[in-house]
């Protein structure tokens, strides 16, 4: 789960890191009262939205007056802001961070993820600010430093010096950096973070450290236990279908294409989306719906694949490990007839009373194809949905 | 000869009285897994499916003599459930439950490493030698005895690589599910590693997908470690970047972790890859000559 940035300096705010004065409104009303209230003659405004690159996109902008302030908080509240990490709509713009302006002497990157590979926390940190990190590990890895954090004994501050030492900071930043470092590594334990990103990471003119930006993912498997932020939640940035499904414990991805895919398990679904485009095909969409399918569940996912109106066939691929085909078989006649699928649908049973399954489905009056095999199935459901 | 358990492996269960422990510990017992016990806090002293429930894994561990623990307690306390099986001297954990925070993982895994203890999971089907031990949800009924090593992040694919090697004649000698998180207790080395050393095994599948870079690692491996064929399957070419398809760590991440870099890895190590996951089989019996 993403947070947007005045959100997480919130949360860096709670947790003492250096961050600009700001307040996140919903109006050209509010913003200029924030700007008020914030003081100064200059701000930085920002249009909330989770995605990077909102500067080149025009999200952010430096203003210096009332009128300024009403023209672009009217301008983008309401509308999508589109940049090249979002899709072709954009995210939708509700808020936008007034904040106070901080004057720059050098930008820098800092960061922390879990690393898989080595399966600890790890810092990484680089002189180049206010660059995509992605474009530095590519062309100049030798430019990003490293801290790799002990589950067991936690970060230690010698590590952020070390690091502050290299980036070339002096007298007073080596201990502020250092600071930054542990309480960036206490909010990444405390709130059971994914990923830290500040970039940048600014020294100001009066020589100090500040974060002037702050992205923040929540690993989604600890809110159980991060209510605070769990609240913090913004669905309006989300996928809307995905939303929907993972109510009714589905997995959904929405791709391009037009063959509709319902599978059991994650790895049998990205599985069968292959497939589908190895035989010439195009995935609809990633589907799971789980180990425990039942009508409700399989009834749930018909309606969310057919709300996709490019849909133009349906592959149902089911490998029965605990679930009997012979119920999901019930399930999906059920769904058929409740749902009113118009589109044909092809159905793979295997495993578990497979056989069983495909005399239910043969023995009831819906029109669906059951498939000999999944090769079988698959070149079925492409012919289906008009060909390869 | 397998790996990790077979036949004489006594088996205990935390989260044995709930719904899911119940369920599959009875199908486990009925495929003939020597299961000896469960953990349930707070409910010690009572029988359940005929077996005796403990408070502690470290009293069961004392009276049954117990070596591997299953483990289907919520994610919220599936943390502690590892911890208490390594302290009370298990060798094996096979940690069943989906959903534990990545945090918990890694001090675990830490924790795990440092003890020598052997973990398999989270979010996986478990571990199966066929016709001899159970531990898991997978389906019994698809497999053979045999002599094809499978291992896979992946529950479901795991049993269609398992169909394909049962309707061929040719059998599992084990199968590892180790799991679809982004930390896992066990990775494809080891068990890799194992199956080379198995004189049971004599081929491989390996069967990954997006994400992470347990598959390159893999595929470095075996190029120096591995004599046995290998047939290598990645799920996802079609999974779009940034989305997590449905399990947490089949993710690609800024550009990285696709199934493209993982199937040109695997084919520069010698790995035989299958694009179709219908193929496996076929493929195997190609390069093997069965």
């Amino acid at each position: 789960m993403n947070l947007h940035e005045y959100q997480a300096k919130q949360l860096f705010a709670e947790y003492g890191l250096p961050v600009s004065q700001g307040i996140a409104v919903d109006t050209a009303d509010e913003a200029v009262a924030a700007a008020k209230e914030i003081g100064g003659d200059k701000w930085v405004i920002k249009a909330q939205v989770h995605a990077g690159g909102r500067g080149k996109a025009g999200g952010v902008k430096l203003v210096s007056s009332e009128d300024e302030i009403r023209e672009f908080t009217n301008r983008l509240v309401g509308t999508n802001l589109v940049t090249f990490q979002t899709d072709e709509k954009g995210q939708p713009v509700s808020k936008i961070y007034v904040e106070t302006c901080t004057d720059i002497e050098r930008e820098l990157y800092l960061g922390a993820v879990i690393d898989r590979s080595t399966q600890r926390v790890t810092f990484m940190a680089s002189t180049e600010g206010g660059v995509e990190i992605e474009k530095v590990a590519e062309e100049t890895p030798e430019k990003i430093l490293r801290a790799t954090i002990d589950p067991m004994t936690g970060a230690s501050p010698y590590q952020g010096r070390d690091i502050a030492f290299e980036l070339g900071l002096k007298g007073k930043q080596v201990n502020q950096f250092a600071s930054v470092f542990m309480k960036l590594a206490r909010l990444f334990d405390e709130c059971d973070i994914a990923l830290i990103e500040i970039n940048p990471l600014v020294v100001t003119t009066d020589g100090d450290i500040h974060c002037l930006d702050a992205k923040l993912s929540i690993d989604s498997n600890a809110l159980y236990r991060q209510k605070q932020i769990g609240e913090m939640r913004d669905h309006s940035q989300e996928d809307e279908r995905e939303n929907h499904a993972s109510e009714f414990n589905l997995n959904y991805v929405a791709l391009e294409g037009n063959i509709g895919c319902m599978v059991n398990g994650a790895g049998l679904a990205m599985g069968t989306m292959d497939l589908v485009k190895l035989h010439g095909g195009q995935p609809a969409n990633f589907l799971d719906v789980g180990g425990g399918a039942n009508k409700e569940a399989v009834s749930e996912a018909f309606k969310i694949i057919l709300s996709d109106e490019g849909v133009k066939a349906v592959l149902i691929n089911i490998f029965g490990g605990i679930v009997r085909c012979d119920i999901i078989a019930e399930g999906i006649i059920g769904a058929v007839k409740d749902v009113g699928v118009s589109v044909p649908v092809v159905v793979r049973f295997e495993g578990n009373n497979a056989a069983l399954g495909v005399k239910t489905l043969a023995k009831s009056d819906v029109d669906i194809i059951a498939a000999t095999s999944l090769t079988d199935a698959v070149e079925q459901v492409v012919k289906a949905a008009g060909g390869a | 000869m397998s790996i990790l358990i077979d036949k004489s492996t006594k088996v205990i269960c935390q989260g044995f009285t709930g719904s899911q422990g119940t369920l599959h510990s009875e199908q486990s017992m009925a495929y003939g897994t020597k299961m000896v016990g469960g953990i349930t806090p707070g409910k010690g002293g009572q029988e359940h499916l005929g077996l005796p429930v403990f408070n502690t894994v470290r009293e069961a561990v004392e009276t049954t003599g117990a070596q591997a623990s299953v483990i289907y307690v919520p994610a919220p306390f599936a943390k502690e459930g590892m911890l208490e099986a390594a302290a009370a001297g298990i060798e094996l954990i096979v940690c069943i439950t989906e959903g534990v925070p990545t945090l918990d993982m890694l001090v675990v895994k830490a924790s795990l490493d440092a003890q020598g203890v052997r973990l398999i999971g989270p979010n996986c089907p478990g571990v199966i030698t066929p016709g001899e031990c159970k531990i898991g949800i997978m389906p019994g009924d698809i497999h053979l005895p045999g002599k094809v090593g499978i291992v896979s992040r992946s529950g479901t694919l795991t049993y269609e690589a398992v169909k394909q090697t049962t309707d061929l004649g040719f059998g599992q000698s084990s199968c590892v599910g180790i799991g679809g998180d982004p930390i896992p207790g066990s990775n494809f080395i080891d068990i890799l590693g194992m199956f080379e050393d198995d004189p049971q095994t004599e081929a491989i599948v390996m069967v990954g997908e997006i994400g992470g870079t347990a598959e390159e690692e893999a595929a470095e491996f075996i190029k120096s470690n591995v004599s046995k064929p290998v047939v290598g399957y990645i799920a996802g070419v079609t999974a779009p970047s940034g989305k997590r398809m449905g399990h947490a760590g089949a993710i690609i991440a800024g550009g990285k972790g696709t199934a493209d870099e993982k199937f040109a890895s695997l084919q520069a190590a010698g790995v035989n890859t299958v694009k179709s996951l219908a193929d496996i089989g076929k493929t195997l019996q190609e390069v093997t000559g069965w």
